[in-house]
């Protein structure tokens, strides 16, 4: 007899948890989690796979779960994700491995995920940890899972690796954007220390294009260099009173509150106090702005052009948002922000936008109506409609050939316009995924690495 | 980690650092500056650099004590580090051919106006450097100003030394009378800059300020440095901090930089007691 559904995922209550920054998800317990394992069909083809970014072998570290070897499991995951405890958290699975799941067709896919989070936060790793050859040095730029996935892959390889970072402190988007409470600090601090037992060193406080300039690493005796600066530059609306004091990019928000822990206790990095907070966007970055502000204890408010339907957002992490009270107001396009004398928000001015009927594309375009625009009082606004590369490398590389939007131009290697200088994840995409940018750096490892061998065989 | 080598009291709320910081002295040049965080608690803040020696890989930093942050650092002796330096950022203006600079400097910001005049007189550009302050006894750098601009300008609000009066008076009399200025930097409390640029703006000379915006990472991830220059938005991070004076909306800025006073105070009431 098959369990149709998920073994369900124990979750904190919405009442007690939308006041506090705990993880929300409590994850499995070794029963629920073999339980799971048991689901899996352990289907020859392999579809979920193929529809994995980095192609784990999930049916085998399924079996061993199943027959309770849990550091066979975590063996098997790494041999192509570095980081399970990361990405069973926040990888989009049901786009992804869930989606193409044989189960299903008839019932729930297997909760790959779930499992697959099970696996890193309880196995032991076991690491060969080898001398690395000082005479070939790879130079990452950024601390973002595309970095650390590439310094990861070569360093297995036997490379030497030193990753550069901006930041006083490691892991990108994972550490400064999404929050505590979806993924501890601590399983951040848990997987990168995997690497630094690989040997991996780390320099935080430098700035590649300002301590140091990208072409420099070669004369430090860099033989390739990794570009993974991801993409954090905010974009705002452009509209009236976006200067006034209260109106954030979510990077600010979000920085503030989990990264320099704003208006905790001993903390000097100020938080801005205020009742209600309007965050524009729907993205999974709209989504967390959102759920901090109402743990804050602001009265908390989405506003999204489109319909629910269209949310970019995961699934879950909306269903998570409005289990926790936070208001969605659909179809609703911000005009302007009005100000009190004193310069702070006072409220928001939106347009009511309504879906035409699905063109040949199949998409629905969202025009205003000819309502006249509804004003919601707030004192902060959020704003969460997306970020493009960070400049500064791009700005001081001049030979770096970059796309319309900024973003770095790079072959099916991953190689930038200069010789062994590579670049991945949100720098060359975009805003995209955890999984995509952990990828992108395991692609321009393998080129690394090929280059690597080559120096070594000539 | 970077260490305090030196440390000197400039005047009763002025003080003047050098750190060591290799990297940074190596590529410094006038206009950049660096985001410090003194301790695990501590905020990330902006700092010009004043000075950079090369050979000694040194910085020098010239801080106003005015809150928290900078109360935390001044609290650090020669000897002791500081956690975190990041630098040198910011992308700084390049002035060629200039024949004739006026250095305007108000107060601390003398010590960011300065490293300015510096570069001219190197390449060459006469240097007029006009300095106010609000009283004799907040005097700063005085003899690196003298020794450097062909001519200096010292004015006091209260009139307790030199001119009574504000650096305005001064410029509006220099540029009656000196027909060959082509460029004006005006470095200081942004009602000083304001000013600066109404009277530069009639007379259409080339204007660039240096503007202090609240800044986190000093690296263009959180936009809120940004400052209304024109009729768009610019990072003062990433594409300041100098901008044209008579492109920007000062009010603006005023009203974003008073945003946290209400927390700052008690910040920098918890510090003050912690000191003692
Ligand atoms: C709030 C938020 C929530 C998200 N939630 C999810 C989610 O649930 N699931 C998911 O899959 N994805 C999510 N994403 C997207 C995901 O985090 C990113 O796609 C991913 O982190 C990109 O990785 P990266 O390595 O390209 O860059 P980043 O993670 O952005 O890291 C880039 C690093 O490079 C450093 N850097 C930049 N320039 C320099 C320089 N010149 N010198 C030195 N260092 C530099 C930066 O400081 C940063 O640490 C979210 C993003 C945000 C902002
Ligand atoms: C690019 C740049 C370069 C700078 N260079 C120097 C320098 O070389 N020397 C120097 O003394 N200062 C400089 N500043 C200003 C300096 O960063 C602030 O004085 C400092 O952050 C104040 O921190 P605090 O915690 O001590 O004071 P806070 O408690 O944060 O503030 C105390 C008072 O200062 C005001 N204030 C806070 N931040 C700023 C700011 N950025 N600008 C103006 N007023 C502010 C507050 O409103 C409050 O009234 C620079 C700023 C920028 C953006
Ligand atoms: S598709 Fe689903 S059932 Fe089949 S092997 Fe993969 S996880 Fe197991
Ligand atoms: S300080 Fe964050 S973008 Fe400028």
């Amino acid at each position: 007899m098959i369990q149709p559904s998920k073994t369900p995922m124990p979750l904190a209550d919405a009442e007690e948890r939308n006041k506090n920054f705990s993880e929300v998800a409590l994850g499995y317990s070794l029963d629920d989690a073999i339980n799971e394992a048991s689901r899996c069909l352990q289907c020859l083809h392999k579809p979920c796979v193929v529809s994995c970014p980095v192609n784990v072998d999930i049916p085998r570290f399924i079996m061993a779960v199943k027959e309770n070897r849990l550091d066979d499991a975590l063996s098997i995951i790494h041999q192509t994700n570095c980081f399970p405890s990361i990405c069973g958290r926040v990888c989009p699975q049901e786009v992804q491995c869930e989606s193409t799941c044989v189960m299903t067709k008839r019932y729930q896919a297997v909760a790959i995920g779930r499992l697959e989070r099970y696996v890193g936060d309880h196995a032991q790793i076991r690491l060969d940890v080898q001398p690395l050859n000082q005479q070939f040095k790879v130079a990452i730029v950024g601390s973002g899972p595309s970095g650390l996935a590439c310094a990861y892959d070569c360093a297995k390889a036997g490379i030497a690796v030193t990753v550069y970072e901006a930041w006083h402190d490691l892991g990108g988007v994972l550490r400064y954007g999404i929050p505590e409470f979806r993924l501890p600090k601590a399983t951040v601090d848990k997987e990168i220390d995997v690497l630094r037992q690989l040997g991996i060193e780390f320099e935080c406080n430098v700035v590649i294009g300002k301590t140091i300039e990208c072409a420099e690493l070669f004369d430090m005796g860099y033989k390739a260099v990794f570009i993974g600066t991801g993409a954090g530059l905010p974009t705002f609306m452009n509209i009236e009173g976006e200067g006034s004091i209260g109106v954030f990019s979510a990077n600010e928000f979000l920085t503030r509150v989990n990264f320099m822990k704003a208006g905790q206790p001993k903390y000097d990095t100020p938080l801005l106090t205020g009742k209600r907070v309007v965050v524009v966007g729907g993205g999974n970055v709209a989504m967390d702005a959102a759920r901090c502000a109402k743990r804050l204890g602001y009265q908390t408010t989405i506003v999204y052009r489109r319909s629910l339907n269209e949310l970019p957002a995961r699934q879950e992490e909306v269903e998570h948002a409005m289990e926790e009270g936070i208001v969605f107001e659909l179809l609703a396009a911000p005009l302007k922000v009005f100000a009190n004398e004193q310069g702070r928000v006072r409220s928001i001015f939106c347009q009511r936008m309504q879906l035409t009927e699905p063109g040949p594309d199949g998409r629905c375009k969202v025009v205003p109506t000819e309502d006249v625009p509804f004003e919601i009082e707030t004192d902060t606004v959020v704003v969460a409609i997306g970020t493009s590369p960070n400049p500064i490398l791009i700005r001081s590389t001049k030979e770096l050939k970059t796309g319309k939007w900024g973003t770095i131009m790079v072959d099916e290697n991953q190689q930038t316009s200069i010789e062994h200088v590579y670049a991945g994840g949100d720098a060359v995409t975009g805003a995209a995924t955890v999984i995509e940018a952990l990828g992108a750096g395991k692609k321009a490892a393998a080129a690394i690495i090929d280059y690597f061998t080559k120096e070594q065989a000539g | 980690m970077a260490k305090i080598i030196k440390k000197d009291i400039l005047n009763s709320g002025v003080v003047s650092m050098e750190i060591e910081a290799t990297r940074i002295a190596s590529k410094a040049q006038a206009g950049h500056f660096v985001m410090i965080r003194v301790d695990q608690h501590g905020e990330r803040f902006p700092l010009t650099i004043a000075d950079a020696n090369k050979e000694t890989g040194t910085i020098r930093i010239i801080f106003q004590v005015v809150g928290g942050s900078t109360i935390k650092l001044n609290r650090l002796k020669v000897g002791d580090d500081v956690l975190d330096i990041v630098g040198p950022l910011g992308m700084p203006l390049h002035h060629e051919n200039i024949r004739h600079a006026i250095v305007i400097g108000g107060g601390v910001g003398c010590a960011i106006a300065y490293p300015h005049a510096k570069a001219l007189k190197q390449q060459g550009s006469k240097v007029s450097f006009i300095a106010g302050f609000r009283n004799k006894d907040l005097f700063i750098l005085k003899e690196d100003i003298e020794a450097t601009a062909d001519h200096v300008y010292f004015t006091t609000d209260d009139g307790s030394a030199y001119r009574k009066g504000f650096v305005t008076d001064v410029l509006k009399e220099l540029l009656e009378s000196e027909k060959d200025v082509d460029l004006v930097i005006a470095i200081g409390p942004v009602v000083m800059m304001k000013a600066v640029s109404n009277v530069t703006r009639l007379l259409n000379i080339k204007t660039v300020v240096s503007l202090n915006p609240i800044m986190i990472d000093g690296t263009g991830m959180c936009g809120g440095c940004r400052v209304k220059v024109g009729n768009e938005y610019k990072f003062a991070c990433v594409d300041g901090p100098e901008f044209d004076g008579h492109q920007v909306d000062f009010n603006e800025l005023m009203l974003r930089n008073s945003a946290y006073i209400q927390q700052e105070k008690h910040t920098c009431k918890l510090i003050e007691e912690e000191t003692q």
